[in-house]
């Protein structure tokens, strides 16, 4: 079920009237009843997907919390029984059984999302080096399914058991408390991945009908709509006219595409997470931001702060961390000091663990070389700007630019420069033609190819286009007025006719202006794929 | 304590550590400081701080530091 399709408004609307109308003590459990009648519309079989790391992870969670508070309490106790060096082979013995059924469970669950989506990418690999050896004779793709939102619910969920497994807080009691937090249908599609902690503050709350959050939660749904329906996926038919006919689009065209494409995948994936936002603040429900304002960053790393933010934070705490503070990687760093002097050799662990980050970020995002490079690619310039600080420290010492709008707005317009540069792989069809199209902007650009008649070729009419960028116009100047505090309780502030003017104005134009007339339809969101 | 804010300031030369509260929440520590400054503390003062405690609260400032680097050494007694 489209989240722009009437089937989920009506969807909704009915679980809406009914949350409110039922017992409070009833909404979570209606709650988990909703979202798992909104997975079985998608396709009943991911029911079993999503019970299965439910059920595993629950039970995995709650052997190692009952075991840890069981020993916490004998320990306490009784350490002054034991020597020093008995207390640390008692703790070491409880810990090892918990690491063992901590990573039973982890393994296992990890194991379904390699299985559900990595498969044929394994086989379509094996294959091509069975052909570089000569053999035509490959292995058969299978056909397997990819339940909908399997990497954000299994992340989620593996989230929690690493948070239970090192103690930051206590695993949950009840088996269906716990797979609404896993299934919780707004976010259940494409994230953003919730933390336990978070999100239960306010999930299994009894919450009353309250006029000023619901009308801040359907003005967000409304802002996410406006953001999908009339910029995304308008300016979607040019981008995919670009990437389909690589001959003609070459050159600026390419460079065009990939900056409509970073338009396209911001009104896209922000637009989603509005309405999973504003959804859930329907019900009184608080869900993490995704975004701050992505295109105003400074650098790379500044930009992977404020893009998918919980995802970046997934990474860095359960990956990143983990590897880097390993024993294996703290020896590694002492060796490299040794060898390599303090400065060079204690980046060596920290650059390979963020190596390891960004090819498994790569991948995350879908089974293909494209990816994968698209994510060494991030590595490779957040490295090189990592090398280029002193330089830039030197720079500054020299030129006083620092601090001055010109500036900021060169590391803004570079960061955005850079980053549309890497999704190009996200558009093309494998890597080679990405590199061939990346090069093309430089090697085939002429000023002919900038002329009107061959952008309206690309599906869009020139008042879309006019359209398109009102759009954008309106998404940067409430990116500005967000700076200084929340635009919504800015606008409540204001009298009763402009907010209704403002807010009227914005659904007759997501109504008039939204991508869903003859020749078009509302398109998937991007993030649902992964 | 002072060995501690020889390692931090090494890092950064350019802030006032003994006053800083908000290392990490505003934006002076970066992930790969972090995984840097560990490295360094694990080796100075013989302990070992796993990823589980590299939480913003036990990073935000040299205090914080200080006090989670005297908690694992007391933890290992």
């Amino acid at each position: 079920m489209l989240f722009t399709s009437y089937g989920f408004i009506g969807f909704l609307l009915a679980v809406f009237v009914l949350y409110y109308l039922i017992p409070k003590k009833m909404q979570w459990p209606f709650l988990l009843i909703a979202s798992y009648i909104f997975y079985f519309i998608a396709d009943p079989r991911y029911l079993i997907f999503i019970a299965i790391t439910t059920v595993t992870t629950f039970y995995g969670a709650k052997v190692i919390s009952d075991k840890k508070v069981a020993f916490d309490g004998w320990f306490k106790e009784h350490k002054k029984e034991y020597e020093k060096e008995e207390r640390k082979a008692l703790k070491a013995k409880e810990h090892s059984v918990e690491k063992k059924i901590f990573l039973a469970c982890l393994l296992f669950n990890l194991g379904i999302l390699a299985v559900t989506k990595y498969t044929n990418f394994t086989i379509a690999n094996i294959n091509s080096l069975l052909a570089a050896f000569g053999r035509a004779d490959g292995i058969s793709f299978v056909d397997l399914i990819i339940p909908m939102g399997i990497s954000f619910y299994t992340f989620q969920s593996m989230g929690y058991l690493i948070d239970v497994y090192n103690g930051k807080h206590e695993a949950q009691d009840n088996l269906f408390k716990f797979a609404l937090f896993v299934s919780f249908f707004p976010q259940l599609v494409q994230g953003p991945i919730s933390r336990y902690h978070d999100l239960s503050q306010t999930l299994y709350a009894e919450h009353s009908f309250n006029w000023k959050t619901v009308s801040f939660g359907l003005e967000r749904i409304l802002w996410g709509f406006f953001k999908k329906l009339v910029i995304a996926d308008r300016i979607l038919v040019a981008v995919q006219a670009i990437i389909a006919d690589t001959d003609t689009y070459n050159g600026f065209y390419a460079f065009a595409g990939a900056m409509f494409y970073a338009l396209e995948l911001y009104a896209d994936f922000t637009g989603g997470i509005d309405i999973t936002i504003g959804v859930a603040e329907t019900m009184g429900i608080k869900v993490t931001e995704n975004f701050i304002r992505p295109y105003f960053s400074k650098n790379i790393k500044e930009y992977w702060n404020r893009w998918h933010i919980t995802m970046g934070t997934w990474f860095t705490d359960y990956i990143f961390y983990p590897i880097s503070a390993s024993q294996f990687m703290m020896k590694l760093s002492k060796k490299s000091r040794a060898r390599l002097g303090n400065n060079l050799g204690k980046r060596v662990p920290v650059y390979l663990s963020s190596f390891i980050v960004w090819f498994t970020t790569g991948i995350w995002h879908g089974a293909s070389w494209n990816f994968i490079v698209w994510g060494l690619g991030n590595f490779v310039v957040i490295m090189i700007s990592q090398e280029l600080e002193p330089f830039y420290r030197w720079f500054h010492s020299k030129v006083h630019v620092q601090g001055t709008f010109g500036w900021r707005l060169f590391q803004v317009v570079r960061t955005v420069l850079i980053m549309s540069s890497l999704r190009m792989f996200d558009c093309y069809r494998d890597v080679p033609l990405t590199f061939k199209m990346f090069g093309s902007i430089f090697s085939q650009s002429s000023l002919s190819q900038l002329n009107a008649e061959a952008f309206i070729g690309m599906g869009l009419t020139g008042f879309d286009y006019l359209v398109v960028f009102i759009g954008m116009l309106i998404l940067v100047t409430v990116s500005l007025i967000q700076r200084s505090g929340c635009v919504r309780e800015k606008i409540y502030g204001l009298a009763a006719p402009v907010r209704f003017i403002i807010w009227y104005g914005l659904f007759m134009a997501t109504l008039v202006f939204g991508a869903y007339g003859i020749g078009y339809s509302a398109s998937q969101f991007i993030y649902n794929q992964f | 304590m002072n060995e501690l804010l020889e390692i931090l300031e090494d890092l950064h030369p350019e802030v006032d550590f003994k006053s800083a509260t908000d290392l990490v929440d505003g934006g002076i520590l970066d992930s790969f400081d972090i995984v840097s400054l560990i490295s360094e503390i694990n080796e100075t003062f013989d302990v070992t701080i796993g990823a589980a405690e590299l939480t913003p609260e036990n990073f935000n400032s040299a205090e914080a530091i200080y006090a989670l680097i005297k908690e694992k050494l007391d933890d290992e007694d």
